[in-house]
């Protein structure tokens, strides 16, 4: 059994070592300086106990930045899903020039968030950017996308719609294109029309992969924070500020370097607390086995 | 059955978002061709109708006066995301299998417990970890260099390599091993032989999003490389200043993305041979 047990760990360990070793000493680090007043004038890991975290407490601009954070991240994710299923299941079959669209629609999901949020930054400019010009001749007001707290916040999710739609469309495609096709053939015998075989057959048959595409996108958007930085860099003031975003301002512009390390771990804990909570509730939703 | 208006509603629909998605490309596209006074004039779309089109913003990135070159941030770019991704694809798919083929148990410490260590990292906010990467590349004197970047990405993309191929593997039978193993090839032959042959749709749509993923890394390369090493995002974000030169911006973003535009044609591809089904499953 030993020859066995060394080619197991031979194939296991390197790739295990090689991630717990670069995210460990991070860890540890965020854990031991969050219990040390490191900052820009005190630069030193000294022992303050939990005054970091009774700050945090009191802080309301990083507990309005992590319920913005879970509206932005769920309205959005909810958005992609629906707009990325529908567009799905409109180019799964016949459909003229299908692999034409499918191409497009996957497009922006490759495209880099910073790059592309500058270029957004451009289509709401309020004087210059097509956007104001398109509701003017609609007969519209112009609106001050960047700088009102309102519309930045729709702007903010319109980039994130625009950039991650594509990200649902994928899976879900892929998951309709291997879908059996006896049920949709028994659901066609017994005379069920389209919305009875989509809310009887397909949406049931889906609900695997949606699953695990709302939850992937849920994880990724949960660190939302270059687009942030990029299009509104938070403002105005602080009314689209995420934690990511927030942490950046702390901990490496005004460099709070302990206090900072409080945030992360909470910001951290929270995140996971929170998205294995939905994970769990929504794979017992569609009754789901644990494994997906 | 269906109602005649079906087709129009879906064509309508279809259209509709094709316009919003395709709409920043096409914004992107005029505007590289303008130059101060285009912009100034307010919104326009028509190269020759509406503004005389020029090639200052084209001419601005690759080494223009007044521009940025933008080949060495893609050269820097290229390197950091082939080395990450290679080593990832490597170290991802020697675990993967082995947690797909070997039981592993330490304490209450099971195989599924490993997969969601390894796919667990992608929850951590990249801004959690950028101060300590910091001091730590400090003190191994890789700060602002391709190898410690490259080492950072190796964090973001190891996670999606195992996850992809774990299911992978899952579905190879079993069968394949044991045949390679009755005719006496050692583990590790094994899996070079027998399993990698048959792993390819696996591996490439491995790679394809462990080379969109480094590729599209921006926060890291933000914070942990300056002026020795800068990649394409840092380049372009540079650009977008408070009075920023659109056309040169625009230009750069597009040059930035075309890479990408092209990988979207081969994942299409792969979707329509049914290759990514396995590994969204």
């Amino acid at each position: 059994m030993d020859g066995l047990r060394r080619h197991k760990s031979m194939f296991l360990l390197p790739g295990l070592l090689t991630l717990f070793l670069i995210i460990i000493f991070p860890l540890l680090f965020t854990i031991r300086v969050s219990f040390s007043g490191w900052n820009v004038s005190n630069p030193q890991m000294d022992f303050i106990g939990g005054a970091n975290y009774t700050a945090m407490l009191h802080d309301s601009r990083f507990w309005a930045s992590i319920t913005r954070l879970i509206l932005l991240a769920g309205g959005t994710v909810l958005i992609q899903y629906l707009i990325g299923f529908g567009v799905a299941l409109l180019v799964w079959r016949e459909v003229r020039g299908r692999r034409f669209w499918r191409v497009l629609f996957l497009v922006p999901m490759m495209t880099t968030p910073v790059v592309m949020a500058a270029i957004w930054q451009t289509i709401f400019h309020e004087s210059l950017g097509p956007v104001n010009d398109l509701l003017g001749m609609l007969g519209l007001t112009r609106i001050p996308w960047l700088t009102e707290s309102g519309p930045a916040l729709v702007a903010l999710m319109t980039v994130e719609v625009w950039q991650w739609t594509p990200f649902m469309f994928l899976l879900l495609l892929a998951g309709l294109l291997s879908l059996p096709k006896e049920p949709f053939m028994a659901a066609a015998i017994d005379g069920a029309g389209t919305w009875r075989t989509f809310w009887k057959v397909t949406f049931p048959l889906m609900a695997p992969v949606s699953v695990a595409a709302v939850v992937i996108r849920l994880i990724e958007a949960s660190k939302l924070s270059d687009s942030v930085y990029v299009l509104t860099s938070g403002g105005p003031g602080s009314s689209t500020e995420t934690p990511g975003y927030y942490l950046y301002i702390q901990g490496l512009r005004d460099q709070q370097t302990g206090y900072s390390g409080a945030m992360s771990l909470t910001y951290l804990v929270l995140m996971i607390v929170t998205l294995t909570v939905v994970a769990a509730l929504l794979t017992r939703a569609f009754k789901l086995k644990g494994d997906s | 059955m269906r109602s005649r208006l079906y087709p129009i509603f879906k064509y309508t629909v279809i259209a509709l978002w094709a316009c919003f998605v395709a709409g920043p490309f096409f914004w992107a596209m005029t505007t590289s061709f303008k130059n101060a006074n285009a912009v100034q004039g307010g919104p326009t779309y028509v190269p020759w109708a509406q503004y005389e089109p020029t090639l200052t913003g084209w001419r601005n990135i690759f080494g223009g006066a007044g521009g940025v070159d933008v080949i060495d941030p893609f050269l820097n770019s290229a390197v950091v995301t082939i080395a990450a991704s290679a080593i990832s694809l490597a170290l991802g798919s020697l675990a993967a299998y082995a947690l797909s083929r070997y039981r592993f148990r330490l304490g209450f410490i099971k195989n599924s417990d490993i997969v969601f260590f390894f796919v667990s990292q992608r929850i951590m906010p990249p801004v959690v970890l950028v101060i300590p990467f910091f001091y730590l590349l400090q003190w191994g004197g890789l700060l602002d260099t391709i190898p410690g970047l490259v080492i950072v990405t190796v964090a973001l993309l190891l996670p999606i390599a195992v996850w992809v191929m774990v299911d992978f593997f899952n579905g190879i039978p079993r069968e394949i091993d044991e045949m390679a193993m009755l005719d006496g090839c050692p583990p590790f032959q094994t899996f070079v032989r027998a399993i990698l042959p048959n792993s390819l749709p696996g591996l490439t749509v491995a790679a394809m999003f462990c080379a969109v993923f480094g590729w599209n890394d921006f926060f890291f390369a933000f914070r942990l490389t300056f002026t020795e090493v800068q990649t394409l995002p840092q380049a372009v974000v540079a650009l977008n200043s408070s009075i920023p030169p659109w056309w040169t911006l625009s230009a750069a973003a597009l040059f930035g993305v075309a890479p990408l535009i092209l990988l979207a044609l081969w994942v299409e591809r792969l979707l329509s041979k049914g290759n990514l089904s396995g590994a969204v499953r």
